[in-house]
């Protein structure tokens, strides 16, 4: 029906059919890429769920597990401290969306809204740290956390979050701070308001899906990071749900029923996460203004 | 008088503002800036953080080049970003032209594509290292799976037999293991598809009206406006694959620590054995200004190369 009414209009009907065949063959395609797109996650849903011996014996593509072994979760789960794991990685990833999110947005309103000397340069440097290799500063600030005592706890993952929050996000928040009308700076600034004052009742709350922009992508990227975690902890109670997962894989690499399941436990509430914010991944892309 | 306010007024301003980036400068002395000098520094050095440091010269750098293994691990590299970058930006902004049809179900379509590039992560690495095993993965199962087949020699029979009787060994084989990868990486273009999106949905209608009035057909469409107006984002997206595949790290550290026979010994992944496994901070950090180096003047010569192709409105 809804393809009936698209093409009401058009009346030849060799023009109608040739539409419809095209739409046909659109969704066909893209379904056809979907399920290529999909079928790595369901792999792994259904080897998460499949009982242990049967992984290696069942012929063909196995989709759909007999019995359900639900079980799987609970003991991947639970051969090492997961619980643990997702409490630093609460802590972390909370604590980091706190940080890069305030930080960010101070340093990106004094870029856009206030007016001091190199001003221009000093911007300039943040986009220039853009473009430098994390494996350039990655010795140094291993020394600066080891000289600081700082290895094997979780204050070298969260505490830099604090201090300004990444360019990328400066830059993102600086380019929405720009669009807010100066007509309501102005005001603010007559009734008496300080640029703290401004900050906080003008600037964020006009900003909300750019400030959600940001606590997402900085939800996804410290949720997952790796790298970070495996230079600086080395205790199991210090770890991390990915470096956790990388030591499941060392302990237990050959047990894929349960390798997947403690997989899917993690990958859990990303997906959940950008389900319910997809929008905010799109706006994000079209904010920091990266198009034609 | 009123000119002396003006400076005390814009004094205080200036003052304000350097407050409200304080955090971002202290963050930029202590994890940017003092870092870039001091690995600079140590790039001259030999040090392994417990004995003193050694000014040693040029001698890192002179050893990179005898280094069999820094030599491999660039090769390995390239070739990772030789076939990567084409296939991942191909596949990107093929996704993005199909995607941006207008059909009911597009949003739909939209976040599947993009659902692989947001769980990027140990989890993911886990999954295709199974699906890369070479009896129980996904991978092998689908190529030696059984097809039926036409015989022709006594009469007609119809045969099964499997698509492919020795499917390679993926990650435990040197010569697949990098091609293993690259299939990988190409499950994440919905990234860059996403980037496509936003730039395709920005050029004007008018300009493919007018492009129909001059008779254009869909290829001339697609050569003459919309791959020069997506210019800027096709190469946003080069420069972005470029600095990616220079950088792959997780991926192999997790699936193939470099292995089978160093087949998988990403640039990235010997600099960071030699800093945390082997404690050769000054090597390291040699490796990691020849890394800066390499990427700087690939994005110079993008960045030259590009006034010859990027239409910028």
């Amino acid at each position: 029906m809804s393809i009936a009414t698209t093409y009401r209009k058009t009346h030849d009907p060799r023009i109608r059919a040739l539409k419809i065949t095209k739409t046909v063959l659109m969704y066909l395609v893209l379904s056809a890429l979907s399920i290529v797109f999909l079928i790595p996650f369901c792999w792994m849903l259904a080897t998460s769920l499949t009982e242990a011996g049967n992984i290696r014996s069942s012929a063909g593509i196995p989709f759909i597990p007999h019995p359900f072994a639900w079980g799987n979760y609970k003991e991947a789960l639970t051969v090492l401290p997961f619980l643990t794991f997702l409490k630093n990685t609460l802590t972390i990833t909370g604590l980091c969306i706190i940080g890069q999110t305030l930080s960010a947005s101070l340093v990106a309103f004094g870029f856009s809204r206030m007016r001091f000397p190199g001003r221009e340069f000093l911007f300039i440097l943040v986009l220039s740290t853009m473009m430098l290799p994390a494996q350039v500063t990655m010795i140094p600030t291993f020394v600066l956390f080891v000289k600081l005592r700082w290895i094997d706890t979780l204050k070298p993952l969260i505490v830099p979050a604090f201090f300004g929050g990444g360019a990328f996000f400066i830059f993102l928040l600086r380019q929405f701070f720009l669009t807010i009308p100066s007509e309501l700076e102005d005001a603010a600034r007559i009734d008496g308001c300080s640029p703290l004052g401004i900050y906080r009742n003008v600037a964020l709350p006009l900003s909300k899906p750019a400030l959600a922009t940001v606590a997402i992508f900085s939800f996804m990227a410290h949720w997952n990071d790796f790298m970070g975690p495996l230079i600086y902890t080395q205790s199991m109670e210090k770890k991390t749900l990915a470096l956790g997962l990388y030591s499941f894989k060392g302990l237990h690499g050959t047990e894929y029923h349960l390798m997947m399941a403690a997989a899917i436990a993690v990958l859990f509430p990303v997906l959940i996460i950008f389900f319910s914010a997809q929008k905010y991944f799109v706006q994000g892309i079209v904010m920091s203004g990266i198009k034609g | 008088m009123k000119k002396q306010k003006m400076t005390n007024r814009q004094r205080t301003e200036a003052l304000q503002g350097f407050a409200f980036i304080s955090p971002w400068m202290i963050g930029f002395v202590c994890f940017a800036l003092g870092p870039v000098i001091f690995s600079l520094c140590l790039s001259f050095c030999k040090w392994d953080i417990l004995t003193p440091i050694q000014f040693v010269g040029m001698k890192n750098y002179a050893k990179m080049v005898q280094d069999p293994l820094v030599g491999k691990s660039l090769v390995n590299t390239l070739y990772y970003a030789a076939f990567a970058i084409p296939l991942g930006m191909c596949g990107a902004l093929g996704t993005a032209l199909l995607l941006n049809q207008k059909l009911k179900a597009m949003r739909l379509f939209r976040t599947l594509f993009y659902v692989p590039s947001v769980t990027s992560g140990v989890a993911t690495f886990l999954l295709w290292s199974f699906i890369f095993n070479p009896e129980m993965g996904l991978m092998n199962r689908a190529l030696s799976h059984k097809v039926p087949w036409i015989e022709l020699v006594n009469g007609i029979a119809i045969k099964y037999i499997p698509f492919i009787a020795n499917p390679p060994k993926w990650l435990a084989d040197p010569t697949w293991a990098m091609p293993a990868l690259i299939i990988m990486s190409l499950w994440g273009v919905g990234g860059g598809m996403l980037i496509y999106l936003a730039g395709l949905q920005g050029i004007p209608e008018e300009l493919y009206e007018a492009a129909l009035l001059d008779g254009a057909n869909p290829i001339q469409k697609f050569w003459y406006v919309t791959i020069p107006m997506l210019s800027p984002t096709i190469f946003f997206n080069l420069i972005m694959s470029i600095i990616g595949s220079f950088q792959v790290f997780g991926a192999a550290f997790v699936m193939t620590g470099g292995a089978p026979a160093n087949s998988t010994l990403f640039y990235v992944l010997y600099l960071f054995q030699n800093a945390m496994m082997y404690f050769r901070m000054g090597y390291a950090s040699a490796m990691a200004w020849l890394l800066f180096i390499i990427i700087l003047s690939l994005t110079l010569i993008q960045l030259r190369l590009s006034k010859k192709w990027v239409h910028y409105q």
